[in-house]
């Protein structure tokens, strides 16, 4: 099941987070930091998976996506194909781009809410389920 | 800020506006924050529900983005959240669901909320509330809400099922209870026509069956169809994924649905699908020959592949199969071996995975020295993933990789040089252990040791100190074959030393002392020797000794002699390599060994006359000087070892030495105080350290008419399989034993004791009384094989290898069948330990977690299980549990139930699943019933059942259209299929 969505910049100020299970409020900066920092290590044009077992415990796995400023980063679990979940960053995306025609960081930023929902119904939209329940 | 200023006045500012806020002081973030969050502790008290709810939702999104702890406001996000206004309601459900978790306090509050929306007409609300439930549902709130989410599973509303067939993974993780009630509308589901709603149950069963697969056996038919007829990539993921469990369970379902994956394969443009279906095929259905080959194709069209993703990927699935068809990667190695440069730090880590998992016995010299020669030059974090993974590929199992021992001491010494090593510590433990391990390689050890103390530039990095240490500690303990004492001595004592941290020059003090005595031990022999005519009383004796055992192995252990002299080349050091036939021969005898050893070397290295008295008093000066300050050092080990060495030297310098300048005549009475502790140390010394066991307790001989056995025996009861102890074999054994400890620790090899020890203490007992004599026996090989045997006889090989070391090397050889070079040196012996064994028994622990892992389990299994009880054999468990819910049934609700069945007319097992699923789920409801005080609803629901029981029976009939007729479920689950 995916354990977390985040969207950041390439600064590392996070857009939009979701953990998909409780984590504490100090927790969940931790990981966004130590996300970032997996992150910005790494060069362009490679592999777009980490192993994530060092931050998120054990059998989790971290696939991202950079588009132009921002990272997309879903966290998940073994119960999720990486080649899915890296569709499914692209139809977030997709779905951000006709929700505001050409989207970019500012967009996300302003419409928080907006994002937060569409994140909300992508699930639906793919009939994703898992107790994440997005 | 200024128009801010009258928004503050006038409007409340919604979230849009915080943003826009943010965005214009962005300087003083943490201000504007500690700004907002005091106007929205103002706002958030309003008794207008709009400007609550608009404060909330500003808290949210501060909680989410800024880390600002939102649990002061529970209380009013549950206001929020029962308001009749949906956008309200929104943003209360959305901030509950960010900020409650299990142990929240007002969590009790929400639940009549919850159930209110569940049983709303507003699809939306209902939809609010079981994404709510999904994610902070506890097990209280899962209890009591389960009738509903029951209820919502058979929902008209496409849109409102799917949600709740989603709701219940969390459910049943937190309320397992609830597995009885809702289980079989969740399975009816599956039939569903609407591919939304299948693609939900499946993911359900997909987490479910990670945790737990062989409980979902029974439904592999369903799975089955949808594997075989869906169409949508998603559910075929998710189907796979489920099958990648059941197959390892079921090797008759595993045949089952090979060619159906198969031809996803060959199908399928979807890479996820296609990478989805090798992975399956990888893990799960390796033995199927030409599926592994399609799959091993498919991999390798990845790895061909541009896109970086698919090459790690494919490099992944390689080395899932690895261990088990090792051909699939020799097919690729070249570009496993081209990948270790790619610029993708994932690729390279993959590569090198595979790269160690192709390392055999012939090929590990070559694999490993392009190894170091790349970490050289890479980056520090992947040089150090390479010498991490040479080191772990290498020790592995024992060393079995190894057979040239010296060439893998240098190698380590080598890898301890490379600039960006930070693998100190695990060299450190390797060169210890195989110093202790295999005595053959230890001339080698203290070269490469000396090589690396000498060198001052070493001294500075600190990564190197544990190997250091090491280094330090072998040259010590092995001094006899060093070639040079006085320099390794200089070493030791160099005055960059201060800069190790004081453990380890704790070691180096203690090495040096080592070093000392062994120098003066031999000046001691050696002058005794050349004073041996005058005074043969004293020493000669001694000496006699040394060549009566030199010449009675000669004549009698011919063979030993010569396997071990290969072990030198060099030249000058020719006398030393006829001193280890003593030292081993010795110890075998049982004779003072480390005497004769010291004796042997001495004599040896005599024609040298490196230990003249000048050297010696040189050595003394040399030691005092550079330990002297240490004896004020603040660090207590330091002070104490360095202050011994010290005494030591004054001792010697008084009563040794000065006789000498003295006169000759006086050698005659020297038998004196210094001469004797300096021998004491030495044979102190010259004991052999070995490797100690974790259960060497148990092999300490019992004393004679200590009737542990019997007193012990109610302990064993009630200590159960906590660890095997020798018990009746125990006298067999320790007879044995009592014999070598005699001689030397070292000795004690137990090769024999790899069977694990989880079994049950008594059985094995038994088993060991009835083989007694076979344990016996093959004790006394291990001792003989302490002659260093040649590694290639296969007899010999055979008994030192224990089981689990045998299945390994049978794999692997039948692996590389090209394997079985001739080695130029034979294989030195590699010590084994009972402890060794404990990471392959470590293993079984994992599967009681698993059993712990959670009630849902047990009720799975004691649920759908009466069926999988006989499937599995297992344990009795499941059919008690089920007894104990059959007592709790009602009997006319029994009754009714057979009733029902038998007008149904259905004898299989399924429906007898079926009929606990609804006597328990009555149960329940009962229970709930009670609880909740609903008796509408429960009516409501009672007759829902019913109509849905007929629908199942409906299904069940379905099953039992197809051949099966079985009472035991062992044949139901292929029979679907067959």
């Amino acid at each position: 099941m995916i354990r977390s969505v985040m969207v950041m910049n390439t600064q590392g100020k996070p857009r939009l987070a979701k953990f998909y299970d409780f984590q504490p409020v100090e927790k969940q900066q931790e990981l966004i930091r130590s996300v970032f920092g997996a992150l910005c290590s790494r060069a362009e044009n490679v592999s777009n998976f980490i192993e994530a077992d060092l931050i998120f415990g054990p059998d989790t796995r971290l696939v991202y996506k950079h588009y132009a400023t921002l990272y997309f980063v879903f966290i998940f679990d073994s119960s999720e194909n990486e080649l899915a979940m890296l569709d499914l960053i692209q139809v977030f995306v997709e779905t951000l781009d006709k929700c505001f025609k050409n989207v970019c960081e500012l967009d996300i930023i302003y419409n928080y809410s907006k994002v937060v929902y569409s994140c909300h119904n992508l699930g639906v939209k793919l009939s994703y389920v898992g107790a994440c329940e997005l | 800020m200024a128009s801010t200023s009258i928004m503050d006045t006038l409007f409340q500012r919604n979230l849009d506006d915080l943003i826009k806020g943010f965005r214009q002081h962005q300087v003083k973030e943490s201000v504007f924050i500690a700004k907002a969050l005091e106007e929205i502790r103002r706002e958030i008290k309003s008794t207008d529900l709009h400007t609550k709810s608009a404060a909330l939702h500003k808290l949210s999104y501060l909680n989410s983005l800024h880390g600002i702890d939102m649990s002061f406001a529970s209380f009013h996000a549950i206001e929020v959240m029962s308001s009749p206004q949906f956008l309200h309601k929104k943003i209360g459900y959305h901030a509950v669901t960010q900020s409650f978790h299990e142990d929240t306090p007002v969590m009790l509050l929400i639940t009549n909320q919850l159930r209110k929306d569940l049983n709303s007409h507003n699809q939306y609300e209902v939809s609010l509330a079981l994404e709510c439930l999904a994610r902070i549902g506890n097990i209280d709130l899962c209890r009591d809400l389960t009738p509903e989410v029951f209820t919502l599973l058979s929902s008209s509303k496409a849109f409102v099922k799917k949600k709740a067939v989603a709701v219940v993974l969390r459910v049943f993780e937190k309320y397992p209870d609830a597995v009885r009630v809702c289980f079989k509308r969740l399975v009816e589901n599956l039939e569903s026509s609407d591919p939304f709603i299948v693609s939900a149950v499946i993911g359900v069963f997909c987490e479910l069956s990670l945790k737990d697969p062989r409980s979902y056996l029974p439904l592999a038919p369903e799975f089955y169809k949808i594997l075989v007829d869906s169409k949508n990539n998603w559910l075929l993921i998710k189907v796979l994924k489920i099958f990648t469990k059941l197959a390892q369970l079921e090797p008759r379902l595993a045949k089952r649905v090979v060619e159906p994956i198969c031809e996803h394969m060959r199908r399928t443009g979807a890479k996820s699908l296609l990478f989805e279906c090798i992975r399956t095929v990888v893990s799960s259905l390796s033995e199927y020959e030409s599926a592994v080959k399609l799959a091993v194709a498919k991999v390798r069209e990845f790895l061909v592949d541009d896109d970086p993703n698919l090459k790690y990927l494919g490099l992944q699935a390689l080395s899932t199969i690895a261990p088990k068809h090792l051909w699939a990667v020799l097919e690729n190695k070249d570009f496993v071996v081209k990948s270790l440069s790619d610029g993708d730090f994932n690729i390279k880590l993959e590569s090198l995975r595979l790269l160690m998992a192709m390392v055999s016995e012939n090929n590990a010299i070559e694999i490993t020295r392009v190894l170091v020669n790349y970490a050289l030059k890479s980056d520090p974090e992947f040089c150090n993933e390479i010498l991490g993974s040479i080191l772990s590929t290498c020790s592995r199992n024992l060393y079995e990789v190894i057979v040239d021992f010296d060439w893998f001491a240098s190698l380590l010494g080598e890898m301890a040089r490379i600039p960006h090593c930070q693998k100190g510590e695990e060299i450190e433990n390797q060169l210890i252990d195989i110093g202790m391990r295999v005595k053959d390689v230890r001339p080698e050890l203290v070269s490469v040791s000396r090589d690396l103390l000498i060198d001052p530039a070493l001294l500075g990095n600190p990564f190197l100190h544990r190997i250091l240490s090491a280094a330090a500690w072998l040259s010590g303990e092995y001094v006899e074959f060093s070639r040079n004492p006085f320099e390794l001595m200089e070493a030791l004592l160099q005055p960059r030393t201060t800069l190790l941290p004081p453990s380890i020059r704790a070691v180096y003090v203690q090495s040096a002392f080592k070093v000392l005595i062994f120098c003066i031990h031999s000046y001691l022999i050696s002058r005794g020797n050349g004073a041996s005519s005058s005074c043969p009383e004293n020493l000669s004796s001694g000496i006699a000794g040394t060549i009566s055992v030199r010449k009675f192995p000669e004549s009698s252990g011919l063979a030993t002699l010569e396997s071990p002299a290969h072990y030198e080349e060099d030249e000058e050091f020719d006398p030393r390599d006829i001193t280890q036939p003593f030292e081993d021969l010795s110890i075998e005898n049982g004779r003072d060994a480390t005497f004769s050893i010291g004796q042997a070397s001495t004599s040896a290295s005599l024609p040298k006359n490196i230990f003249t008295q000048e050297s010696i008093v040189n050595l003394l000066n040399l030691v005092e000087l550079a330990l002297g300050p240490l004896s004020v050092n603040h660090d207590v080990e330091i002070q104490e070892r360095a202050g011994n060495v010290l005494g030591l030297i004054d001792l010697i310098k008084h009563e040794v030495l000065n006789p000498i300048v003295q006169g000759e005549e006086i050698l005659a009475r020297e038998e004196t105080v210094a001469s004797s502790v300096v021998k004491l140390m030495y044979d102190a010394f010259s004991k052999e350290l070995g490797p100690v066991s974790s259960s060497a307790q148990a092999r300490v001989p019992v004393p004679e008419g200590l009737m542990l056995n019997e007193d012990l025996a109610d302990l064993e009861m009630v200590c159960g399989d906590v660890q095997s102890p020798l018990s009746s074999s125990f006298s067999l054994d320790s007879a044995q034993y009592g014999e070598i400890l005699g001689v030397s620790p070292s000795n004690i090899q137990s090769k024999d004791e790899s069977e694990p020890s989880n079994e049950s203490t008594s059985l094995l007992a038994e088993h060991r009384k009835r083989h007694g004599l076979y344990y016996l026996s093959s004790e006394k090989t291990e001792t003989v094989s302490n002659d260093y045997p040649p590694a290639n006889d296969p007899m010999s090989q055979d008994k030192l290898n224990d089981d689990a070391d045998d299945l390994v090397k049978f794999t692997e050889q039948s692996l590389a069948p090209k394997k079985k070079p001739n080695h130029a040196k034979p294989r030195p012996v590699v010590l084994k330990l009972d402890g060794d064994e404990i990471s392959i028994a470590a293993k079984k622990p994992e599967l009681m977690g698993d059993l712990l892992s959670g009630a849902v389990r047990d009720v799975l299994l004691g649920n759908e299980a009466v069926p999988a009880s006989s499937l599995t054999n297992q344990s009795d468990k499941p059919s008690s549990r089920r007894k104990g819910k059959e007592k709790n049934i009602d009997l006319p609700l029994e009754s009714e139930n057979i009733g029902g069945e038998e007008m149904a007319g259905q004898g299989n097992t399924s429906s007898r699943r079926s009929k606990h699923h609804r006597s328990h789920g009555k149960e329940r409801r009962h229970k709930g019933s009670e609880k909740n005080v609903e008796g509408k609803e429960d009516n409501v629901q009672k007759e829902k059942k019913k109509s849905n029981h007929s629908h199942h029976s409906h299904k069940a009939r379905q099953k039992a259209d197809e051949p099966l007729n079985v009472v035991t479920q062992t044949a139901v689950v292929p029979d679907f299929l067959l």
